[in-house]
């Protein structure tokens, strides 16, 4: 059939540097068409560039079959093609038909017509098999029903060709199969769907299509019919992937550090009580919103919380993360942009941050003794950085974690929590981060790992604890990790549905 | 975003930043210029001297606000606690009585004390009871400039002792081998909180809070502590202008430090702090209270613009610095 939007030998600079080079791709109606790619590979670039919010510096777009350029996003929008933004872009006060219909709303005598506005969200919502009332404020929606919401304005415009870019990244694996409904839905009536994760399973689940990209070129594009997960991954990162997990380290023990009883942290955890053991790595799983981020933070007192806490025998409570800190207990947030690192500050500023007291004279900061940690944590944790002098809000993802994990570190801390640790990691970087998480627990420490990712879990941990809805489901042993055994826990429902599930992310 | 599009950005906005510390220094030379241009007098010894000497007490309250503002804080109360702080030291120095060294010294802690404890009542408010400091400060600007009328019966709270007065006269009217003892205040203040700010642990949680709260606290830097200490130090900072203030007319009014919370934070801005926190310039600061008195200098020697105006047009200037500061930050 023929495409309805053609990318031939796409280019894009900033500067004098090249992000995209020579990029062709055809995107055809009833048709999934996924593209993927390590973190700056191009993948956004390019979507914005098909999308009207880029122009490329060469290369030109054909809209069925005719040569097109877009003067931005609107005048795409007119020619059929809406992006689904990563991001929630939503104004939190309004209501869902209030920001559906925001900048385009439906007027009657000059008024705005609430009525007809309200229908018409009902409609739309309910062709995407979801109820959600259009009266009510977006601030009280979940993540997952933003962007259904999401979703629906774009797709309030006459489409042909609707983009999403990463999706799934901040929904559980039911938010997401549900989605994928939507997206098979759209296929089915004759829309293309342009389609970008680095979420392999996800591609190899919904994905007609694959186009790689590496480094701002094209690899390949192939038919997902005999195209696996691993081959993906190797052709994303450029070599062999098969071993993405470290070995396990042999080196838990039975002597229990960490000993938790009756934990409640008002409103998301209730009387959750786990032992953490010498050299082990201790997975949490469950679905977003279980309590799991809440617990440790309650644990080492970044909320409210109560219940006890023996840390080598010792009875503990911590009122902030200072003092879990001192107390050799780091917690990495699962938002590193929000809570992990100053963004608008230097690498050095960052990484010092936590430990400060270890880099002052007197009162007065040591900036030389500050340097050489971070060259010394540049080499030890392999961060990728043209410049030693950049801010850490541009770092890649990747990048990021490292200097986040690099900054604790520099508290030799004794239990280390991770909460996702690999979330919007690119999958070279993640080899790595496994593989430092192992090196800890041979080390002699302990780490804790939140995850929302279930081979990650499975991969890396010697048992998981699963959560469910502030309660603590159960456990799974080292023998027994298997994606059914966490789906069961954390979902509660053992049937043919759950596994399904499992079988589709992982 | 991909890595190699903040790449670009990287570059372009470096030469920003440059250009934003720059830009005060650059904003002077061009307003010494233009002050030479309109009127030949501008440019002598005598002039320019009594220009900085002018803008110290505001330059002094600005570098407290500095740390305020680099925060992530504001403070709009420090022109009502110079003029209470200006009136119980008067008070005080009066119901002391003699004339001596010991006198002052003991008014000189007073003020020192009762406007760290102002401070500190801001910082105290607005930490514990987690209110905008914007809210906070202006209750206690109302607060204090109130106290000050009462204290002062509607009228002047003047130094009645005339020994005493020409014992403290030196603080705002003596020189130092020819530089002026404000002046020297001043560049003692601005040293010690440039150094205070760029190189203690203390400096670097202040920048850390304002840049992001969360980091700071999921970083275990004590938040409470350091935000209230902010406002501790901007208190201070209003009773060492105050000190260098009082012997300049030995009388505190309801209308004394009228608009110096403008002043102070037109500095502050046009210094190239931001406002939302998170960068700190103190000598950006010291030179933004250079240029509005510079400014208010120049429209007195020229005959452009009436010399009532100088408040409209100091107001004038905190938005076009804002201004130039978000065109400058545009293209990111």
């Amino acid at each position: 059939m023929d495409a309805i939007l053609r990318a031939e030998n796409i280019s894009k600079s900033f500067g004098p540097i090249e992000v995209l080079s020579g990029i062709s791709l055809d995107l055809r109606p009833g048709e999934i068409h996924a593209v993927i790619g390590e973190n700056g590979a191009g993948k956004s670039t390019l979507m914005r560039i098909l999308s009207g919010h880029l122009s490329p510096t060469k290369g030109s777009l054909f809209l069925d079959g005719k040569p097109i350029t877009f003067s931005g996003p609107v005048d795409a929008e007119r020619h059929g093609i809406v992006l689904v933004h990563q991001e929630i872009l939503l104004a939190p006060d309004l209501t869902v038909a209030q920001n559906l219909f925001l900048g385009r709303e439906i007027k009657r005598f000059g008024l705005v017509d609430d009525k007809a506005m309200r229908e018409r969200t009902r409609e739309i919502l309910a062709e995407l098999g979801t109820k959600i009332d259009p009266d009510v404020e977006v601030r009280r929606l979940s993540i997952a029903d933003r962007q259904l919401v999401q979703i629906a304005r774009a797709l309030l415009v006459p489409h042909k060709l609707v983009a999403f870019d990463e999706p799934t990244a901040v929904l559980t694996p039911i938010e997401a199969e549900s989605l994928f409904t939507i997206i098979r839905k759209l296929k089915e009536n004759g829309v293309a769907v342009l389609y970008i994760s680095h979420r392999l399973n996800e591609v190899k689940a919904i994905a007609d299509r694959v186009t790689v990209l590496r480094d701002g070129r094209h690899i390949t594009t192939r038919d997902i019919e005999g195209l696996e997960p691993l081959e993906m991954a190797r052709l994303m990162v450029g070599r062999d992937m098969s071993k993405l997990y470290p070995d396990k380290p042999t080196t838990a023990s039975e002597q229990i550090i960490l000993s938790v009883r009756d934990m409640v942290v008002p409103g998301y955890v209730e009387n959750a009580s786990f032992d953490l053991r010498r050299g082990e790595i201790l997975g949490f799983g469950g679905l977003i919103g279980a309590g799991r981020t809440e617990l440790f933070e309650g644990i080492v007192g970044l909320r409210p919380a109560h219940g006890r806490i023996s840390l080598r025998g010792e009875s503990v409570h911590f009122r902030d993360a200072r003092e879990a800190m001192a107390a050799g207990i780091v917690y990495l947030s699962e938002d590193r942009k929000g809570k992990g690192l100053l963004l608008q500050q230097s690498l050095r500023v960052n990484l010092s941050l936590a430990a400060l007291d270890k880099f002052t004279r007197g009162s007065f900061i040591d900036t030389g003794a500050e340097e050489k940690a971070l060259d010394g944590a540049i080499k030890d944790f392999d961060i990728r950085t043209r410049s030693r002098d950049l801010l850490a809000g541009q770092l890649s993802g990747g990048n990021q974690q490292k200097l986040l994990l690099a900054k604790m570190m520099l508290l030799n801390p004794r239990i280390i929590i991770i909460d996702e640790p690999t979330r919007g990691v690119d999958i070279g970087t993640k080899e790595q981060i496994y593989r430092f998480i192992a090196g800890l627990a041979e080390d002699g420490l302990s780490v804790i790992v939140i995850s929302s990712e279930m081979q990650e879990l499975i991969g890396l941990c010697h048992r998981v604890v699963v959560m469910r809805n502030g309660r603590i489901a159960g456990e799974v042993d080292q023998a027994g990790l298997s994606e059914d055994s966490i789906v069961y826990l954390a979902t509660g429902v053992h049937e043919e549905r759950a596994a399904e599930i499992a079988a589709g992310h992982a | 975003m991909t890595e190699t599009v903040l790449r670009t950005g990287a570059e372009r906005r470096k030469l920003n930043i440059d250009m934003r510390a720059l830009s005060p220094f650059i904003a002077l030379i061009v307003l010494a210029i233009a002050g030479t241009l309109i009127n030949p007098d501008f440019l002598t010894a005598s002039n320019i001297l009594n220009v900085v000497t002018r803008s110290a007490f505001i330059a002094i309250i600005a570098v407290g606000a500095t740390f305020v503002i680099a925060g992530g804080g504001l403070d709009l109360s420090v022109g009502s606690m110079a003029a209470l702080t200006a009136g119980v030291m008067i008070l005080t120095l009066n119901s002391l009585g003699s004339a001596d060294g010991g006198t002052l010294a003991l008014g000189m802690l007073v003020a020192i004390g009762l406007s760290a404890a102002c401070g500190m009542t801001n910082g105290l408010i607005v930490t514990f009871g987690r209110i905008e400091p914007f809210i906070v400060t202006l209750g206690t600007m109302g607060i204090f400039r109130s106290l000050v009328v009462w204290l002062a019966a509607g009228g002047t709270i003047t130094m009645r002792n005339f020994e005493l007065r020409e014992l403290y006269r030196p603080v705002y009217f003596g020189s130092i081998f020819g530089i002026p003892v404000p002046i020297i205040a001043f560049l003692v203040v601005a040293a010690i909180g440039a150094l205070i700010l760029y190189r203690t642990s203390f400096g670097r949680h202040v920048v850390a809070l304002g840049s992001n709260e969360d980091v700071a606290r999921y970083s275990g830097v004590p938040i409470w502590r350091v935000r209230t200490l902010t406002y501790i130090i901007q208190g201070i900072c209003v009773g060492i202008a105050v000190l260098v203030y009082v012997p300049r007319l030995g009388s505190a009014t309801p209308t004394t430090g009228l608009l110096w919370e403008l002043q102070a934070i037109t500095a502050v801005v046009i210094g190239g702090t931001a406002l939302r926190g998170g960068v700190g310039r103190i000598w950006g600061t010291v030179v933004g209270a250079v240029i509005l008195e510079l400014v208010a200098n120049i429209m007195v020697l020229s005959n452009f613009v009436s010399e009532f105006l100088v408040g409209a047009v100091q107001g004038a200037i905190i938005i076009i610095a804002m201004l130039v500061q978000r065109s400058v930050h545009r293209g990111r």
